[in-house]
């Protein structure tokens, strides 16, 4: 899904969000969501894997900043709630990792790196629902880039960024990559 | 009177001969025959003539298993792989342990007009190792049988196989041992080594074979009695043999075409096409048969061709039955193991699986040298052919090769029973 | 196109571990409110089960329920299957049906080898257990169950059982969890070491990749894990040994023995212990005993493996063809084996 279209950027790929722009645009989203869930403290932050994993712990220590009170951050892994496992060989997992209290009567923020089609959303809220009962879900993304394939908005969006399908956008952060920034580039075709 | 003219074979594979047959008869044997009476040629040049194969260990399944053989489809059969004789073994549903069994698979034989059948009538009843059969009933039956055995189950106590080797002396019988201890064997499904260890099938140790033929051998001499050995399969096998040979022990071995090509490496496919008994072995099993029916420790090939309907090899391992059909291949898998191998010239092939096996299963008329005045029991094979094994052009009525898509040498493509052709290229009469 | 688990040496060294990895995640499910995951929805496994094995074939069912597989449960124990052509008819019954895995129980070793190569069935096979050659998700389960206590359940992710030195005591003759372990746990990089009376040893067993121990007490002390097999009374009256005592005494886990492994080593058995002869009561109660945990191991490797070879559009752990089997199998250099006789 939004990453599966992300895979194959070029190098000639430019960047649209250096770290800085990154840093700050987290800044704005802690602020938002503690303006919007009124002081956030039943906030529980839940990043979708790899690269949200990471989105949601720096926002979260920028949450703590905030409101100087500990937020709890997990991780959901959506792959076994995929619709597209068929298509492909199956994925190596990766960690699930809800919070000790849960996720029961809280408000669940997804944070994922590239809303795209929604897909990955969907079976994040199918995976939520494996879990417990939230008292609401909101969703956090660093990058919109539209095409939208399901009736699904972010809560909280660091960029907006009309792309064409024929390009990818490609978010690096520092934990796993060695540095921040967004690519936008042009998709390789197939050999 | 019909004759007709073999040209420019190779007889034995030595000089390019013509051979006039005459009615059942071969009446000249020299270099550029004529005769004004000749009705057909065969033009042989290049190609092997031997004196008609004659098996001693065949399962024609008749009476009782016509679904997988019968002895007019083995018959077929075994012309087809160029043979004029074959011996029936006893194992039938009855067990061929009286005259009247033997005597029908003989009158069989007979009608077939194929091949002739010489049928081995059972040394106990039933084949159940307790009480002799009627040796010399069916000695002095129509079927005139002169070799005995369980095969299948083996004559496993001391007694009555030392009984069997005696009283078959006096009417100049042998006992023709299948060699496997009951108690070694007891749920063996594969060799015992390597490889059944790595695939939990039950080991069929080849000590099993091996301390049969020992106590055999031994027997034998006690009592002054000649001894057949089926299907001898272990190189220590091999050794035993050699050395009661070398004690003027008066023993005689077959190896089946299996025994000297395949091992049991191929049973890690588990396809049951592979399962027999006595087991396929080790590569230096392999080595050892071949060398020692190069130098005569072994005396024939003996092709154990044991027909089984698809049912009975479509399925696991532990449920399949065992053995495999071989008249049809068996003398390209001896010209592949032993001729193509420099081990044994034709001459040589000719000796283990015609002269030799005539002679221990006192095959009249069969087994004789290709000369003026001898029975015109022939067959011509075409040794310069490869090509891969299709069972659906087998004439035997099942099909559990293990050969399969192999690619093999030489092909029969004639066959004489006395003077009759009951193969003509490639093709039965 | 192939995509069965036929034997454990089929597995790679990344086969496996990808297995034990995704059953770590696996085994976090068996923590959520919803045990169940909808990975395999739509899909139709069949137990297929020739054979008695209540504990292996609900194993199963649990984990193909957790991932919201349609399981059917076929026991044939005792009808006319040992008859080969049931085999092949049972199978093709299932493919009518349209199913897509079969987990298979049997007998006859090499049962599920040829229901996966026949041709009678396109259907994934999964071996559970087949005569006395494989049961490949047991070794995994007991390979994932000493990744946990002797390396830990984080620490092990993406780890192997290099130099882990492991003892299989017991009647390796007639035990495919030996066969089994010992393909795995020498893939993982153990240190095997199998101890037996000579009887219960298959002959060959001198090409396997593990040593050969007729003596228990010299090999405890320098053991990390040591796995007792279940040892069959009726054996007895085959002439295996003598008598239950006197194997119980030369080959069997009590207390004073358990007390001379090092502190940390763990002891396994897969079930069910025959208490008495090869381990004592006290053992098999012991906190250092972790035959339950296996059997919760068990459903989490099983949900792995399920996923693995069916929750996308081919195996992630290849099985190679039949032809590459043949030719990659144990294949340990003599030279390097070592049988340690009995002092």
């Amino acid at each position: 899904m939004d990453k599966q279209n992300t895979q194959d950027t070029q190098s000639d790929a430019r960047p649209v969000l250096e770290g800085p722009d990154i840093a700050r645009v987290l800044t704005r989203i802690a602020h938002e969501i503690v303006e919007r869930a009124k002081g956030a403290d039943d906030v529980v932050l839940l990043g979708i894997p790899t690269r949200g994993v990471f989105l949601a712990q720096r926002l979260a220590a920028k949450l703590e900043q905030i409101t100087e009170r500990k937020v709890p951050v997990g991780s959901l892994d959506i792959t076994m709630y995929r619709d597209d496992l068929r298509m492909h060989p199956p994925r190596a997992l990766a960690r699930t990792e809800i919070p000790g209290d849960g996720i029961d009567g809280r408000l669940v923020v997804l944070v994922d790196d590239v809303l795209f089609s929604g897909r990955t959303i969907r079976a994040a809220l199918d995976a939520l629902n494996d879990i417990g009962r939230p008292r609401a879900v909101q969703l956090a993304v660093l990058v919109d880039r539209g095409h939208r394939e399901l009736p699904i908005r972010a809560d909280y969006v660091g960029k907006n960024l009309p792309t064409s399908l024929r390009e990818t956008v490609k978010v690096l952060l520092a934990e796993e990559d060695g540095r921040d920034t967004v690519l936008l580039g042009a998709k390789q075709t197939a050999q | 009177m019909s004759k007709t003219l073999i040209r420019g074979a190779k007889v034995l594979g030595g000089e390019s001969q013509d051979v006039l047959i005459d009615g059942g008869t071969i009446a000249e044997v020299g270099p550029e025959l004529w005769d004004a009476d000749v009705t057909r040629v065969v033009e042989a040049t290049g190609k092997i003539l031997l004196p008609g194969l004659v098996d001693l260990h065949t399962h024609l399944r008749e009476p009782g298993r016509e679904d997988s053989e019968t002895v007019l489809t083995g018959t077929r059969a075994a012309a087809s792989g160029g043979y004029t004789s074959v011996f029936a073994m006893a194992n039938t549903f009855p067990v061929a342990d009286t005259a009247g069994v033997v005597e029908q698979v003989w009158r069989l034989g007979q009608e077939s007009g194929y091949c002739d059948v010489q049928p081995i009538g059972a040394v106990t009843v039933g084949l159940e190792g307790q009480k002799l059969a009627e040796l010399g009933a069916m000695h002095e039956s129509a079927a005139g049988v002169t070799v005995f055995s369980d095969d299948g189950k083996c004559v496993h106590d001391a007694v009555i196989m030392r009984r069997a080797l005696e009283y078959v002396k006096a009417f100049g019988g042998v006992v023709a041992q299948h060699a496997q201890e009951p108690r070694l064997t007891e749920g063996a499904e594969m060799n015992e080594g390597v490889v059944s260890a790595e695939l939990g099938l039950g080991g069929w140790p080849a000590v099993a074979e091996e301390s049969i033929i020992a106590r055999d051998v031994l027997l034998a001499e006690h009592v002054g009695s000649r001894v057949h050995i089926c299907h001898l399969s272990t190189a220590g096998s091999v050794e035993i043999v050699r050395w009661a040979k070398s004690r003027g022990i008066r023993v005689t071995a077959e190896v089946t075409p299996h025994h000297l090509l395949l091992t049991d490496e191929l049973v890690r496919s588990y396809n049951p096409v592979y399962k027999v008994n006595p087991p396929l072995r080790t590569e230096r099993d392999v080595m050892a048969l071949r060398e020692a029916l190069a130098d005569g420790t072994i005396d024939i090939v003996a092709t154990d061709h044991a027909p089984h309907p698809q049912e009975d090899k479509d399925c696991e391992w532990a449920a399949a039955a065992m053995g495999m059909v071989g008249l049809e291949t068996a003398l390209s898998v001896v010209q592949e193991t032993m001729v193509d191998t420099g081990l044994l010239d034709w001459a040589g092939v000719a000796d283990r699986m015609s002269f030799t096996p005539a002679r221990i299963g006192q095959a009249e008329g069969h087994g004789r040298p290709v000369s003026a005045g001898e029975p015109a029991n022939l067959t011509l094979v075409d040794s310069a052919y490869r090509g891969p094994v299709d069972p659906a052009g087998f004439a035997s009525r099942s099909r559990n090769t293990p050969y399969e898509g192999r690619e093999l040498p030489g092909r029969v493509t004639h066959t004489w029973l006395r003077g009759k052709a009951t193969l003509v290229d490639g093709k039965l009469t | 196109m192939q995509r069965h688990l036929i034997s454990a040496a089929d597995l790679t060294r990344d086969d496996a571990v990808l297995i034990l990895d995704t059953a770590e995640e696996m085994a976090r499910v068996a923590d959520r409110p919803i045990k169940k995951l909808p990975t395999l929805r739509g899909r139709t496994v069949v137990n297929l089960f020739f054979e008695d094995s209540t504990r292996t074939r609900i194993s199963f069912e649990a984990a193909e329920k957790r991932l919201s597989a349609d399981v059917i449960n076929f026991t044939a124990k005792g009808s006319s299957v040992s008859k080969g052509e049931s085999l092949k008819d049972t199978a093709q019954t299932l493919e009518a049906m349209g199913v897509d895995a079969v987990v298979i129980r049997h007998g006859a070793s090499g049962a599920p080898y040829r229901l996966a190569t026949s041709g009678w069935i396109d259907a994934a096979v999964i071996n559970a257990g087949d005569g006395t050659h494989q049961h490949p998700t047991q070794a995994l389960l007991d390979a994932f169950t000493m990744r946990r206590r002797l390396v830990g359940r984080d620490a092990g992710l993406g780890q192997d059982l290099s130099g882990r030195r492991i003892t299989i005591v017991g009647d390796v003759l007639h035990s495919r969890v030996a066969r089994s372990n010992v393909d795995l746990l020498h893939t993982l990089g153990a240190e095997v070491t199998l101890v037996a009376p000579p009887t219960l040893l298959p002959v060959g067993v001198d090409t396997w990749p593990c040593e050969v121990s007729y003596d228990l007490d010299s090999t405890l002390t320098k053991s990390d894990a040591v796995m007792m097999l279940r040892v069959q009374r009726e054996r007895m009256n085959a002439a295996f040994f003598p008598t239950e005592r006197e194997y119980s005494r030369r080959y069997g886990l009590d207390g004073d023995r358990m007390a001379r492994m090092p502190e940390h080593a763990i002891v396994m058995h897969p079930g069910p212990m025959v208490r008495g002869m090869e381990i004592t009561a006290d053992v098999a109660d012991s906190d250092r005993c972790t035959v339950i945990e296996q059997v919760t191991n068990g459903v989490s490797i099983r949900m792995a493996v399920l996923y693995l070879l069916l929750g996308g559009n081919e195996p992630a752990v290849a099985h190679p063809s039949p032809t590459t089997t043949l030719t990659t199998r144990r294949s340990a250099p003599t030279s390097e084996l070592r049988t340690t006789e009995e002092k």
